[in-house]
């Protein structure tokens, strides 16, 4: 599903490398923790597969298609398998919970008839029904980061991102969080999670690919946070 | 669909007050460019007029007037009025030659001044006869004139071009004077536009990102900035046509052309051809600054 090919990336203005020659696999359906400080690259990590950046050596093969050789006008079709989630949930203010999942769907246009059942399903599976009509600050924490998490599957992406989702939020809410991003991968959706709550890490017993500087130190199956 | 227009629709009520700026600037820059057009193709058509026409004049003597090669108190005789013409069509500049007495000057003249208290005080005996020579290339007339001017038996040579050139360069300063103003408003119009986009793309920059986020294209991204500024520049479009048919209408039709009937006015196709650029400037100056207004937001 997705495949780093000995890829590099320097930002511009920098001479450090934020990746060096990373090389991992991840198939379809598998769950994984990127774990690692600060500034270890999870996100460069995270936005290379959304091709926000293109590497600056090797290649990055996500859903079939060469990232390097993707041509600008198909990188929307390429998001439109992924979906992306927040630590700061991103919701729109004005919106209600319903108009927020909706607006995904909307904009890439989406017939009204499929919105109208989509929504409601996807509400209802990440444990908000009933509270479509609300607005994100009228909601927890846990929540909004529940109609985040909606928002970004009610497309049924192939592939599920999610940078510090439990950043935000107390253990407790967390743990929801995270059975609830393990009910989506159970759909035989790809979920990536960078974290660095190690707590939620040791509890799910998933694969853990650690960054560190920009290299991977550690790609193990059923891993914990440390390197215990 | 329905989507964009009614980002549209909001974006334009939003910005209310830009949106009007905006479209009262694209109204006068593109009336004072409209304006410019339409000077152009006047002064084009004078200079047409005058200068393809009849290019030199060569005045022959006549018993009332004396100076230049004349022998005072006699008309030209036929035999130097055969050397003036040989001469004249012998020169290699020259393409023809047109013979004009003193009759037919009269009653260009009378044409000319039908209204005019000077039709009394002139007589067809104060005309003379005269040659008049188109050239080959309008602008090589001072050899001809310099060679028609030694010849016995002619009074005077008048080249439009020391008459009309003045005339003209006042013309072609203010037409120039005109569109420069207008270029610079144009310019501000374009500004404003694209700080109009600008901000309004950044006031919704995170339905943006989002957009980007979840797949939304680039151009349903764009469309509804587009059709804003879009809107503005027709808007302004429209308005500037419509001062400019009005100023057409009120000026040239209804004055002009009624008062001054020995010049060629512009008509409605010459004030069409205007419109048509004003209309294309105003649609070129809503969409340019847009896109470079909003490529920040669309860069993926």
């Amino acid at each position: 599903m997705i495949t780093f090919e000995d890829v590099w990336k320097t930002y511009d203005g920098q001479t450090k490398p934020a990746l060096r020659n990373v090389n991992v696999q991840i198939d379809k359906g598998e769950f994984v923790f990127l774990v690692g400080q600060s500034g270890s690259g999870k996100s460069t990590f995270l936005r290379l597969i959304l091709r926000e950046y293109r590497p600056t050596r090797g290649a990055i093969y996500v859903a079939g298609k060469d990232l390097g050789k993707l041509h600008q006008w198909k990188v929307p079709a390429l998001r439109r398998q992924i979906g992306t989630v927040f630590q700061d949930f991103r919701l729109l203010p004005g919106k209600t919970v319903h108009e927020n999942v909706a607006f995904a769907l909307q904009v890439i246009g989406r017939p009204t008839s499929e919105i109208k059942q989509l929504v409601p399903e996807t509400l209802e599976m990440v444990g908000l029904t009933g509270k479509g009509g609300r607005l994100p600050e009228e909601l927890s924490g846990g929540e909004q980061q529940r109609v985040a998490i909606a928002r970004a599957f009610v497309n049924r992406p192939k592939i599920l991102i999610a940078d510090e989702p439990t950043g935000n939020l107390d253990p407790a809410t967390s743990v929801g969080i995270m059975k609830l991003l393990d009910r989506i991968n159970r759909s035989d959706t790809t979920v990536i999670i960078a974290t660095h709550d190690s707590t939620i890490v040791d509890q799910m017993r998933r694969r853990v690919i650690q960054l560190e500087g920009g290299d991977v130190v550690r790609d193990q199956i059923k891993g914990v946070y440390g390197t215990a | 669909m329905r989507h964009t227009f009614r980002e549209t629709w909001s974006g334009l009520r939003r910005n209310l007050s830009m949106t009007i700026a905006v479209i009262v600037t694209m109204w006068v820059s593109l009336t004072l460019f409209g304006a410019g057009l339409m000077t152009m193709q006047q002064v084009d058509l004078i200079k047409d007029k005058w200068y393809d026409k009849i290019e030199i004049s060569v005045f022959l003597c006549v018993e009332d007037l004396g100076g230049g090669n004349c022998d005072a108190g006699q008309d030209a005789t036929q035999a130097q009025k055969d050397l003036v013409r040989t001469t004249l069509e012998a020169n290699p500049e020259v393409e023809k030659v047109y013979y004009e007495t003193k009759e037919q000057a009269y009653e260009e003249f009378r044409k000319v001044y039908k209204d005019s208290a000077l039709l009394e005080t002139v007589t067809q005996d104060q005309m003379q006869d005269s040659y008049r020579v188109k050239l080959k290339d309008p602008k090589n007339y001072q050899g001809v004139v310099e060679e028609a001017q030694t010849l016995p038996g002619v009074q005077a040579v008048q080249d439009l071009h020391t008459i009309l050139d003045p005339v003209f360069n006042w013309l072609n300063a203010l037409k120039w004077a005109t569109l420069g103003m207008s270029a610079l408003l144009l310019l501000a119009a374009a500004l404003q536009i694209g700080n109009t986009i600008r901000m309004a793309a950044f006031a919704r920059r995170r339905e943006l990102g989002i957009m980007r986020l979840v797949g939304a294209s680039n151009s349903y991204i764009m469309l509804p900035f587009l059709l804003e500024s879009l809107v503005a520049g027709v808007v302004g479009a429209a308005l500037a046509c419509g001062t400019l048919a009005a100023g057409m209408y009120f000026i040239i039709v209804r004055n002009a052309q009624v008062s001054i009937k020995a010049l060629r006015w512009i008509d409605w196709s010459h004030a069409g051809i205007a419109m048509a650029g004003v209309a294309g400037v105003g649609v070129a100056l809503a969409i340019i600054p847009t896109l470079f207004a909003t490529r920040k937001y669309l860069r993926v």
